[in-house]
């Protein structure tokens, strides 16, 4: 199984290549779409990237989940999530740490969440969870 | 004018790769302006014909079943210009296929004078990587219904113009 720094350099290189982004601008805390410019589309051909570039599957929805609470009034209120949109977000998005988020959990910055780092992590644990 | 950018299919190997055809005539009317004295071809409707190439290959992969439209062009590379008179062969290959989507690389050839259409000789003289989306099947249904707009006539059309060719061509050999 590859290093953390492994899979970190390779993130970083598909990101690269992706988002048409310099290598510099990479931080293990740079937001995908705040900080690196990707949008909607870009999610989508990241995926296809990371399976080529790891060899692994990832499901639909997986990493970069669409919609998470579908308007759903008991995880979101007022345009805060609630406790309970906060618990199904932990289930969800194990690999994303969301510590930052629960202190302020405004539904506009939910897009933060999506790190440079939290595509690292899912994919340490994908590749862990392989062997 | 129509909007389609190649001429014929000359290879198509279903969910792998294509190639088309496009011959360059002085009398398409984008010459008049591209430029004056000096007609090249845009390199938009390069990029257009290699996506209409690539377009097809992942449409028919689902037999038409996806309404398959252009979401990003990861990257493209012009190497040198394409001129009037000159014939372009769009060379295509799927990266990836997924039920949401489609990646393929592409290339562009020119025929070297007095070629015949076969194997590219040249260095290319363009080549891209294009990114497709299958329009959300829900979403879609509500605004288009059943109809699949993008591969509702002339495009479909073009690969049984390959198959007339080419069973032309078998019958005089």
């Amino acid at each position: 199984m590859p290093t953390q720094a492994e899979i970190f350099k390779k993130v970083s290189a598909t990101l690269v290549e992706a988002l048409n982004v310099d290598h510099e601008e990479i931080q293990p805390t740079s937001t995908l779409q705040g900080d690196l410019g990707a949008e909607s589309i870009d999610f989508l051909d990241i995926v296809f990237r990371l399976e080529r570039e790891f060899g692994i599957k990832i499901p639909r929805n997986e990493l970069f989940p669409e919609s998470i609470f579908q308007g759903d009034p008991e995880f979101v209120l007022n345009g805060k999530v609630t406790e309970k949109g906060l618990k199904e977000l932990r289930e969800k998005m194990p690999f994303a740490d969301i510590g930052k988020f629960e202190r302020n959990p405004d539904m506009t910055a939910i897009s933060d969440l999506f790190t440079v780092d939290m595509i690292a992590k899912y994919i340490e644990g994908k590749l862990g969870s392989k062997a | 004018m129509r909007w389609i950018w190649i001429d014929r299919f000359v290879k198509f190997e279903r969910g792998k790769s294509a190639r088309a055809v496009k011959k360059l005539s002085l009398a398409e009317d984008y010459f008049q302006q591209h430029m004056p004295g000096y007609p090249i071809m845009p390199a938009c409707f390069i990029l257009e014909g290699l996506a209409q190439t690539g377009g097809i290959l992942v449409g028919e992969a689902n037999d038409f079943k996806e309404k398959v439209v252009l979401a990003k062009i990861t990257s493209a590379k012009f190497h040198r210009e394409a001129v009037a008179g000159e014939t372009l062969l769009y060379d295509t290959e799927i990266v990836t296929l997924r039920p949401e989507g489609a990646s393929i690389v592409g290339k562009v050839y020119t025929l070297a004078p007095g070629q015949s259409i076969g194997e590219p000789v040249n260095p290319p003289m363009a080549e891209a990587e294009i990114f497709f989306a299958h329009l959300d099947k829900s979403r879609s249904q509500q605004l288009f219904g059943d109809l699949n707009f993008v591969f509702s006539g002339e495009l479909k059309h073009l690969l049984g113009l390959a198959k007339v060719a080419a069973q032309r061509t078998d019958g005089a050999t």
